[in-house]
């Protein structure tokens, strides 16, 4: 009797009850939205946007994005941030390739390739945790260093030869055949985003590592009194940032065979926005892995509006992800505004 | 006798420029609650952090079953059984109330941690203490802060500590929640647990404690069983000879009525904001001084930011000498010589990381415009006047605020206020956790300042101070004014309470 009462009583007011709980997710699910009501836009407006190929598409050419974002997720939820993804990017990619070139066997370059970007997370972690040095000011630091480290291998677009085996990861997997070009595909590349996707979440949300991240963001004092181990896990953010930087060089090499002291310019500054899109506070303590790769999708899919669109001159987009980054941005004071009530 | 299960042996922790503990011995036992008693800066808190592990001691020794360990960090100090409940509460804020407690010591399953269990374990702990009906996924920040202390303890709770420290932790708590706490504490003790309380509330310590230990200076006075020693004896072991000046204070005050005169400095015509504060009228007069008595969450800040105009009037209007306050805001105060001097000296008040000096000039110097900065003459003689009229202490000027104890901050604080020559002061809680020495020099700076002809609003949480100083008591309940009492000899603590309880039996 009790209990039905209960349950009943729970069941009236859930709704109500779980938006005031849960009131963090709000521009996640908003981003879901925009998400949303930019596929059905451009269904009407362009057509051939929900098709199984464009939305391959999507998947295959930001699967790298959604790499470094949930790596930045990481980071900023501890209340930093990462600059040098892109140059590491690009140090790792350009290395990489070379390596390949001088006929070093691939897979070990793939590893080597995590492991060198691993290796600047570690050195950014030190930089922040036990230097003391603003997470702004040592990744910064990284971020030249790695570019500049790339400048010096080359300065020229370094092409993989055709029978790289880093090139399978790019191989193209028919799922569902479809009509004329419409197939389902997917790559290593996009299982590899996959699997980094759900091994981060189950990091941050099911162990006690993922838990300090966000205590960290809270509070870094608080963290530290209430006995939580700060230290180790400030450091494995860029560690871990880092090694997914190295994981994104390694799918986008493959997919463009292509790498370039150039490559990733920005990229930081792009995974930020989607992590921020998918509702990740800036300051720490609050955020989601997978807002952040719909806030990647966002992103994505705005490009791929663009073109389709053909009027909008690609000069624009900059001016269009701006404008969304800024709508995300106060919504989520929107939403602090309200919990303080 | 039994053997103490953590022992203090000759600890000296010291901070550039001061030693804030001295070869300072300390026993705690088994299954008794033992008080640290002292004023500010007399070195509990560091007792407190040493055995939490976040200061080391320079020379001495921590004894646990009489075995020297090193509390290097936090982690290590929780390890060894030793939980802490801080005095700023000091856990996420953003995360839930069930992960708050359990984080760190969450249950795992195959697939990483148990959320349900957690949740499970969360709510047998906030059980413990009384607070079954608190859903544990709400967030911390969604809750008053007496209630995020009470999380705070059931956080320390968790995995049965053998020592468990609570740092102050009724500063913030009603009486029934004091309540609720104590009997968790005297369950604790009962199971064997050594439980180290520290606060400034006389009555509790008394309430609670079996033992008393006196700091002073960062040296241990002594240490009694609480039974032994009564509280005169130990007012006057924690300061030495101020005991009396307390006293004489209190008559003094008695003898100086003072009597509305003249036309009203500020008149709050009918000033109110939709669900902070009714509509009120009140008048304040120069050279008196108006006390707002009222329980935690009456509504005593609300109409302080009012009266100062920091928060804008949505009915009525605001006058000060016959003339309307149109703009709000703490600038547009600050204009018309209304001062604010806000509870919290932490996010409203001083700021740590600058000097004695800068952090007394800011209110003049912003109040003047930046335009016309205060010279270096005007700046050295202001300064220096009061760090010696409220006694600041033996500082110099370039000092950083955050190096000072409590009292000495809350001087510095009132002394930026005062540079501004305000005709009205509004002191929210000028004295909330500082030592008895501290609070009688604020409390004299008052009354003079009153004398002078400033008016003067004091909130207290403390009765006895509220009637000790006010001449007009304003009684506040649930956010309106309930009644005002024209402080006189036959006014008693009681009499306000009795006002606030009568009010109970009309509504």
């Amino acid at each position: 009797m009790t209990a039905a009462t209960m349950t009943e009583s729970r069941s009236s007011t859930s709704l109500k009850d779980w938006i005031k709980l849960r009131l963090e997710l709000l521009p996640t699910l908003a981003a879901l939205v925009i998400f949303i009501a930019m596929v059905i836009y451009g269904e009407v407006a362009y057509g051939r946007i929900v098709q199984m190929s464009t939305m391959s598409n999507l998947l295959i050419n930001n699967s790298h994005l959604i790499i470094i974002a949930v790596g930045m997720t990481f980071v900023i939820i501890t209340g930093g941030i990462d600059l040098s993804v892109g140059a590491v990017i690009a140090f790792t990619s350009v290395a990489g390739v070379m390596l390949t070139n001088a006929g070093w066997n691939g897979w070990l370059v793939v590893l080597l390739m995590v492991a060198m970007g691993g290796l600047f997370g570690v050195v950014s972690g030190v930089l922040v945790q036990y230097f003391n040095v603003q997470p702004f000011i040592a990744t910064l630091a990284m971020m030249f260093l790695a570019r500049g480290l790339a400048s010096m291998l080359s300065t020229v677009p370094e092409r993989l030869a055709a029978d790289a085996s880093i090139l399978a990861l790019a191989t193209q997997f028919k799922i569902i055949d479809g009509p004329k070009v419409n197939d389902l595909i997917i790559t290593p590349g996009v299982i590899i985003a996959l699997v980094v996707v759900l091994v981060a979440m189950f990091l941050l949300h099911r162990t006690r590592t993922g838990r300090t991240v966000y205590a960290i963001g809270g509070s870094e004092q608080s963290a530290q009194l209430m006995g939580l181990p700060v230290h180790a896990t400030k450091m494995w953010v860029y560690v871990i940032s880092g090694l997914l930087a190295g994981v994104a060089a390694v799918v986008y090499t493959s997919r463009l065979g292509i790498a370039q002291n150039i490559t990733g310019i920005g990229w930081e500054l792009d995974a930020i926005a989607a992590t921020v899109i998918g509702g990740t506070l800036l300051t720490g303590g609050v955020g989601f892995v997978l807002g952040s790769v719909v806030g990647s999708l966002v992103l994505g899919l705005m490009i791929v509006l663009i073109t389709r669109d053909g009027g909008i001159p690609p000069e624009a987009t900059t001016i269009i992800t701006g404008g969304i980054l800024l709508v995300f941005v106060l919504l989520q004071r929107l939403v602090l505004a309200r919990q303080r009530d | 006798m039994t053997e103490p299960l953590v022992e203090l042996r000759g600890v000296t922790v010291s901070f550039p420029g001061v030693e804030a503990l001295q070869d300072a011995s300390i026993r705690f036992f088994p299954g008794e609650v033992h008080a640290l008693m002292g004023q500010n800066g007399a070195g509990k808190s560091t007792v407190v952090k040493v055995l939490t592990g976040v200061n080391a001691p320079a020379s001495g020794e921590v004894l646990l079953d009489g075995e020297s360990v090193v509390l290097n960090s936090p982690a290590a100090s929780r390890d060894l059984g030793i939980a802490t409940v801080f005095q700023d509460i000091e856990l996420g804020h953003r995360l839930s109330v069930a992960e708050n407690i359990m984080l760190g010591n969450e249950p795992r399953g195959r697939f990483g941690i148990d959320w349900r269990a957690l949740r499970t374990s969360a709510s047998e702990q906030l059980a413990r203490l009384g607070l079954a009906d608190l859903d544990p996924r709400t967030r911390l920040d969604a809750l008053t802060p007496p209630v995020q202390q009470l999380v705070a303890i059931a956080r320390a709770m968790v995995g049965d500590p053998r020592v468990v420290l609570l740092d102050e932790p009724t500063s913030s708590l009603e009486p029934a929640d004091v309540n609720r706490l104590f009997k968790v504490v005297r369950q604790l003790r009962d199971s064997g647990v050594a439980v180290v309380f520290v606060s400034h509330f006389l009555e509790q310590v008394y309430a609670i404690s079996d033992r008393i230990t006196v700091l002073r200076d960062g040296r241990v006075v002594g240490e009694f069983a609480t039974d032994d020693i009564d509280r005169a004896e130990l007012i006057s072991k924690m300061l030495g000879q101020d005991f009396e000046e307390l006293q004489a204070l209190g008559s003094q005050r008695r003898a100086h009525q003072q009597d509305p005169e003249g036309p009203p400095v500020l008149v709050a015509r009918d000033i109110g904001r939709d669900g902070e504060f009714e509509a009120t009228h009140l008048e304040l007069f120069p050279g008196e001084i108006v006390a707002l008595a009222g329980l935690r969450g009456s509504g005593r800040t609300e109409l302080a930011r009012l009266l100062t105009a920091t928060d804008r009037s949505e009915s009525g209007a605001l006058l000060v000498a016959g003339r309307p306050v149109t703009r709000s805001g703490p600038g547009a105060g600050l204009r018309r010589r209304l001062v604010l001097s806000p509870e919290n000296r932490h996010l409203g008040g001083v700021i740590e990381s600058m000097s004695i000096s800068d952090n007394i000039m800011l209110a003049l110097q912003a109040n003047r415009g930046w335009g016309r900065p205060v010279s270096r003459q005007e700046r050295q003689e202001t300064v220096e006047w009061y760090i010696e009229v409220l006694g600041i202490g033996d500082v110099r000027p370039e000092t950083l605020v955050g190096t000072l104890s409590g009292g000495a901050q809350q001087k510095v604080l009132l002394a930026r206020w005062l540079a501004t020559r305000p005709r009205v002061l509004v002191l929210d809680e000028p004295t909330k956790g500082i030592d008895i020495a501290a609070k009688l020099a604020i409390q004299k700076q008052i009354a003079h300042l009153a004398d002078e002809g400033m008016a003067v609003v004091f909130i207290s949480s403390e009765l006895d101070e509220v009637v000790r100083l006010g001449d007009r008591i304003v009684v506040l309940k649930d956010r309106r004014k309930i009644g005002e009492l024209s402080n006189g000899p036959g006014v008693s603590v009681d009499t306000v309470v009795e006002l606030i309880a009568a009010d109970d039996d009309t509504a």
